[in-house]
């Protein structure tokens, strides 16, 4: 996991995203360049989740443009997504759901893969068991484990601690910053300080759709996230 | 090539999860039984009767039947998000159709075929002499049905009232299918069978548009 990935650069130029009437986001700009472990904050219904969703291709902009750098390669070849929800069947199993998302992803023997994921997440005694047996922690860390299938070069993270106890969110900040330092760009939402705000090397801010504070811009990160009550 | 491996692996999941929960073939079973038992009940119709009016009811109960198995088709793959997860893995979205609707035409094909002896003994029909050429038909129909209800489902699953909306869109589209289903099938249950290649020929039409509808603007029915 910690071999060095592609670079990888993610733009938004001039995005917004209505909802009927709702502007969720204001004609935002902003680069994310691979290496970087971005933490955007922001009250509930500041735009966090929509600016992910269409970072990972799910939502169409309004208008503006989102550019991946690798683009060639197949837009969303090398983007991983842990959103709100699990993104999980909870009728297979946790190794049948891995398996699952590694065959559609292409590769071509996925078990070593599974194998080493499952060991990762703790996972390993559970295999077998079908996902709607386990407790939230439980499946937020299977959830970690499927966006990691693929060595992302850019890993989206929708409040990625929901429900992980201390080890939990040891285990993530410890794989989150190996990928960091391989090269992967993190972007996570965050809501509270946590063993995740510690990993952020740029922090931003959103209200009401808008950057509001880019640590890029003024300089250091911990303001950012403090004056956001993070 | 990739898109016939996502949607083989895709399929293997429909039928596992399916098999684990027996939900949707058991449903739609039950449902159709109870239609056709109870329009035997109620009407106690002779030989002759079963095979002028037999066709038609079992049509529209294998169609009411299709609308309650396909709502959850995509709908349940809203609950845990699944359908995102999908869309970020597969290279071409119409993978994500191909194996919906395979697993539902698979589904509403044994339900079909569950029935038929059902149908074939209250009915007082001889089905056994014309029962390829039957299977055919309901192969024909089932896939018209899956195509446009596929389709529909994935249509209906984001929007408000949506256990309304799937029949309300549905039945009407696959009246043409309904009709030629009908007229096909009771060809073969006619005193002296025949196959009408032209209402199958008008079903595999139906299949080949709808299909290639879905392959070219399926992608922008899964957008949010």
């Amino acid at each position: 996991m910690s071999a060095a990935l592609a670079p990888l650069k993610l733009r938004f130029e001039n995005v917004e995203k209505r909802y009927g009437s709702l502007l969720a986001l204001r004609r935002l700009s902003l680069q994310i360049e691979h290496g970087q472990a971005v933490v955007l904050v922001g009250r509930n219904g500041s735009g966090k989740t929509t600016l992910l969703r269409i970072a990972a291709g799910l939502i169409r902009p309004s208008s503006g443009r989102v550019i991946l750098s690798d683009e060639a390669e197949g837009p969303r070849a090398r983007v991983g997504f842990v959103a709100h929800q699990t993104m999980l069947y909870d009728e297979l199993t946790a190794e049948e759901n891995l398996f699952l998302f590694a065959r559609l992803h292409g590769i071509r023997k996925p078990a070593p893969r599974v194998e080493e994921l499952l060991g990762e997440a703790g996972l390993r005694e559970r295999r077998a068991s079908l996902v709607r047996t386990f407790s939230r922690g439980m499946r937020q860390r299977l959830t970690i484990a499927r966006a990691l299938l693929e060595q992302p070069s850019l890993l989206l993270l929708d409040e990625p601690g929901t429900g992980l106890d201390v080890p939990g969110l040891l285990w993530l900040a410890g794989t989150l910053r190996r990928l960091r330092d391989a090269g992967c760009a993190l972007v996570m939402s965050l809501h509270g300080q946590s063993e995740l705000s510690a990993l952020a090397t740029r922090a931003i801010r959103l209200e009401a759709g808008a950057v509001a504070a880019d640590s890029a811009v003024t300089g250091a990160v911990e303001p950012v996230l403090q004056v956001a009550g993070a | 090539m990739a898109l016939l491996q996502n949607a083989g692996t895709l399929l293997g999941k429909e039928l596992r999860t399916e098999l684990r929960s027996r939900e949707l073939v058991t449903t739609t079973f039950v449902f159709i039984l109870m239609v056709v038992v109870l329009f035997s009940f109620t009407f106690d119709p002779t030989s002759a009767e079963s095979r002028r009016f037999g066709p038609g009811l079992l049509w529209i109960a294998f169609l009411f039947a299709a609308s309650i198995m396909l709502q959850p088709s995509f709908l349940r793959e809203q609950t845990n998000d699944t359908l995102s997860a999908l869309r970020l893995a597969v290279s071409d979205p119409f993978a994500i159709f191909l194996a919906k609707l395979a697993a539902n035409t698979i589904f509403l094909l044994l339900t079909e075929v569950l029935l038929l002896p059902i149908f074939a003994v209250l009915y007082n029909v001889a089905i056994w002499r014309v029962a390829p050429q039957l299977l055919l038909v309901l192969f024909a129909g089932s896939v018209g049905v899956s195509v446009a209800g596929t389709a529909i489902s994935a249509i209906s699953s984001q929007a408000r009232m949506r256990e309304l909306l799937l029949p309300l869109l549905l039945l009407p589209l696959l009246t043409p299918v309904l009709i030629a289903s009908t007229e096909a099938t009771a060809a073969l249950l006619a005193d002296d069978p025949v196959l009408r290649w032209d209402w199958l020929r008008f079903l595999f039409a139906f299949d080949v548009v709808f299909l290639t509808a879905l392959w070219l603007f399926g992608e922008y029915l899964l957008e949010e």
